[in-house]
């Protein structure tokens, strides 16, 4: 019994060291080959990352991908792949960013109100992949691409010059930062610096932590205590793994598949809440390409929350390293990217190799078992 | 077992070498655009042959001053941050590289550069991380001015200059500087679309020119518009001008289509239009594409394209080179050389300068010698500009 805890513990954790491992050498060896020293390279990104205040940044990135990636994950785990994420969001953010400018509420309220905007936004436009999926059985790769288009290209690219702020563009001295009506003070979630310099020193460089960090990480705990803990959970776990079988048990396919693609929704619309109350307001050049970076820190962290909080905290930190790499001179920009794509092709390649391995070893375990016992019956025969 | 996991890490490992391989093919890049944007800075200068007395006269001031304290020079260094893209992008990055080479080969300052993630989220890091090590930060494009302005006001011993956006504050009367240390670098664009307005409507045949703009409703764009048209009726009142954009703001994506500028191009030469000028960035290939297509077909007399802010007669195409009828220079390097100059003779200041064509921030280029025997006339419109005897609209509808 101990040794088999003993394997089981160590196949969990080999994966995930067998990535990393691979994604170090692999990226060493492209560091090395484009002209660059790996160590230095190495040393100048956790140097930078020991600072607090590319903490606050590692934090600040963390935040939206966190999010972005338990969205992603709602989907993935009754095998619906929501490509969705990236419209939601952003059409969500746009919706609370203008529903946060146009009124004016006690600060409690009106950040919920905020909130809700863009959750009740996002689960709507998500919810409307899952009606065409079990209506006219459209596949939700497919409808959740295409409302990408329709969210960025159509509605958010029109809507944002609707309500834009003032009635129209100040063109003078060529400036595009515009956007919607500025939300006031009240509707701006207090950033965590306070907190955070409890335990540690004055945060310089006017760095602010989000206090969306807090709204993260209870999706997070919610995620785990909805698919886990409760009988919803059971349910979407059940249909992912056997659709079929899952109906038999008596649960509804439709519904679950229309619930499960809300549930991703309400909380894609959160991803981009960060930088709205960080930049007050929505502006034309919002931050794009949350909602495919998630899909990404969802793979990395195989639908678990704490996986998944791993994989945006790695994604984060590598995002963070750019900057430095490039003005310390020790790599290239580009650099960045290659080494999150080793790592999850790394991560994706290592957890399959793993769990073949598993497999066969309980195979051979379960022959052994057979063969060292013989059954009852057969030694009466003999 | 062991097979498959052999073959598995050897195709990762291929997969990694390809990903090095473009890695460095990157770097080739931006080292060969290194050279055409030198190139380029030296096609310019030939083609402003009455500026070559102008820019020596500059350069033995410079040299004077190195003279001077040169000591001091080796201290000066400068971070600069281009936009999404980067070097090689053989437009504005680029010439913004030109000038910080040119800066460093005539000011022997020292720089370092950084262009944000795609999605272009760590600007106010990589401006942040620049301050922290250089005494100047600049950063090259108008999304950069919220955030300039906020790590201005956190770094107040260290200067900002943002290109393309003013960095006023206009809610004030007067407007003032949003910050005390922070200097927006903007063109007038309408000075030199004006001149390649009337270098159009002289060379024109059909007397029907057109323009295409890259984004319209931003208040950028226009002002190229509207200088264009201001220039073409100088010379020819009756001229007919037709204007067209590829997309609306928020939209960016008409800065970098060049299908659809071509499509519109092409209209545009069938509708009797025989010179187009475009203000649509990377979009304009496609222009050029067009006419070079146009002018090869049968019974059809040779069109004309009008570039934007660098020369393009020597970054297109080789093949549509010669379609390139002139080009509307916008002298990003010249505003990033000029900055780092005031910023080593301490008299940088904060608030908006405007690059015109008395400072040769914006002008017209003769690569390819289409429009020398025109010359005298545009450097006639030119002196009257600069005197102020003409006056350029920036709003199309006052052109």
């Amino acid at each position: 019994m101990a040794k088999s805890l003993g394997r089981r513990v160590m196949l969990a954790l080999a994966a995930p060291v067998l990535a990393v491992a691979f994604a170090v050498a692999m990226s060493s060896i492209v560091l090395a080959l484009s002209g660059s020293s790996p160590i230095t390279a190495y040393i100048d990104m956790f140097d930078h990352a020991r600072k607090l205040e590319t903490m606050i940044d590692i934090g600040n990135r963390f935040t939206p991908l966190y999010i972005s990636g338990v969205a992603a994950a709602i989907g993935f785990r009754m095998n619906l792949f929501n490509i969705g994420v990236e419209g939601q969001y952003l059409l969500a953010t746009l919706f609370a960013a203008a529903a946060g400018g146009a009124v004016n509420l006690p600060p409690v309220l009106h950040i919920g109100l905020i909130l809700i905007v863009a959750m009740t936004v996002g689960a709507a436009y998500s919810g409307v992949a899952g009606v065409l999926k079990v209506t006219r059985g459209v596949n939700e790769v497919i409808s959740t691409i295409m409302l990408n288009v329709i969210a960025i290209s159509g509605l958010v690219a029109w809507l944002v010059r609707e309500w834009q702020a003032g009635g129209g563009v100040n063109a003078s001295g060529g400036n595009a930062g515009v956007g919607t009506e500025p939300i006031p003070e009240s509707g701006l979630m207090p950033n965590l610096n306070g907190f955070v310099e409890i335990f540690t020193r004055e945060i310089k460089q006017g760095k602010k932590l989000t206090g969306v960090l807090v709204i993260a990480l209870l999706v997070g705990i919610g995620y785990h205590v909805l698919v886990n803990r409760t009988r919803f959970g059971f349910d979407l776990r059940a249909s992912g793994m056997n659709p079929f079988a899952a109906q038999a048990g008596g649960v509804p396919p439709k519904r679950m598949v229309v619930t499960a693609m809300v549930l991703s929704g309400a909380a894609a619309g959160l991803v981009g809440m960060s930088t709205l109350m960080d930049q007050g307001r929505y502006s034309p050049n919002f931050v794009r390409g949350l909602g495919f970076a998630g899909i990404g820190v969802t793979l990395l962290g195989r639908n678990h929350p704490v996986g998944i909080a791993i994989g945006a905290l790695l994604f984060a930190f590598l995002d963070v390293s750019a900057g430095i790499l490039q003005i310390s001179g020790s790599a290239s920009r580009e650099i960045v990217v290659i080494m999150q794509g080793i790592i999850l092709i790394a991560a994706v390649v290592a957890y399959e190799v793993v769990n073949r391995f598993r497999q066969r070893e309980e195979a051979k375990d379960a022959a052994a078992a057979l063969q060292s016992v013989p059954p009852a019956g057969i030694e009466v025969s003999a | 077992m062991r097979k498959q996991l052999l073959v598995l890490l050897s195709t990762l490992l291929a997969f990694a070498l390809i990903a090095a391989a473009c890695g460095s093919d990157g770097g080739d890049d931006s080292a060969t655009t290194d050279d055409g944007a030198a190139s380029d800075g030296e096609a310019t200068d030939d083609a402003m042959a009455e500026d070559d007395a102008m820019a020596e006269d500059d350069a033995m001031a410079e040299d004077d001053a190195m003279a001077e304290d040169g000591a001091s020079h080796s201290d000066a260094t400068v971070g600069l941050v281009y936009d999404i893209g980067g070097r090689g992008d053989q437009s504005f990055n680029d010439s913004a590289a030109a000038g910080i080479e040119r800066a460093k080969s005539e000011l022997g300052v020292d720089f370092t550069e950084a262009s944000p993630n795609d999605d272009g989220s760590n600007r106010a890091e990589l401006l942040q991380l620049q301050a922290g090590a250089n005494p100047l930060v600049i950063a090259v494009g108008f999304l950069f001015a919220d955030d300039a302005a906020n790590v201005a006001a956190e770094n107040p011993d260290i200067n900002f200059a943002v290109i393309d956006d003013g960095m006023m504050n206009f809610d004030v009367d007067p407007p003032a500087p949003r910050a005390d240390n922070a200097a927006g670098l903007t063109f007038a664009e309408e000075q030199g679309s004006y001149l390649v307005g009337a270098a159009a409507a002289l060379k024109s045949e059909t007397g029907k020119i057109g323009f295409i703009g890259g984004v319209c409703c931003f208040g950028l764009i226009e002002k190229f518009e509207a200088g264009y048209i201001a220039g073409a009726k100088s010379v020819n009142p009756d001229i007919e001008i037709v204007s067209e954009y590829i997309t609306e703001f928020p939209d960016f994506d008409g800065f970098n289509a060049p299908d659809r500028a071509k499509e519109i191009a092409a209209a545009m030469y069938d509708g009797g239009a025989d010179i187009i000028y475009h203000a649509a960035g990377g979009a304009g290939a496609g222009m050029f594409e067009a006419a070079k297509e146009y002018s090869e077909a049968d019974g059809n007399s040779k069109v004309w394209g009008i570039g934007v802010d660098s020369d393009q007669y020597n970054t297109v195409d080789p093949g549509v080179q010669e379609y390139v009828l002139t080009s509307m220079l916008k002298r990003v390097d010249n505003a990033v050389f000029e900055i780092i100059k005031a910023q080593t003779d301490g008299t940088f200041s904060a608030g908006q300068v405007v690059y015109d064509l008395s400072v040769d921030g914006v002008g017209y280029s003769t690569s390819g010698g289409f429009v020398d025997d025109i010359t005298d006339k545009l450097d006639e419109l030119k002196a009257q500009i600069i005197a102020g005897d003409i006056v350029v609209p920036t709003d199309p509808a006052e052109a």
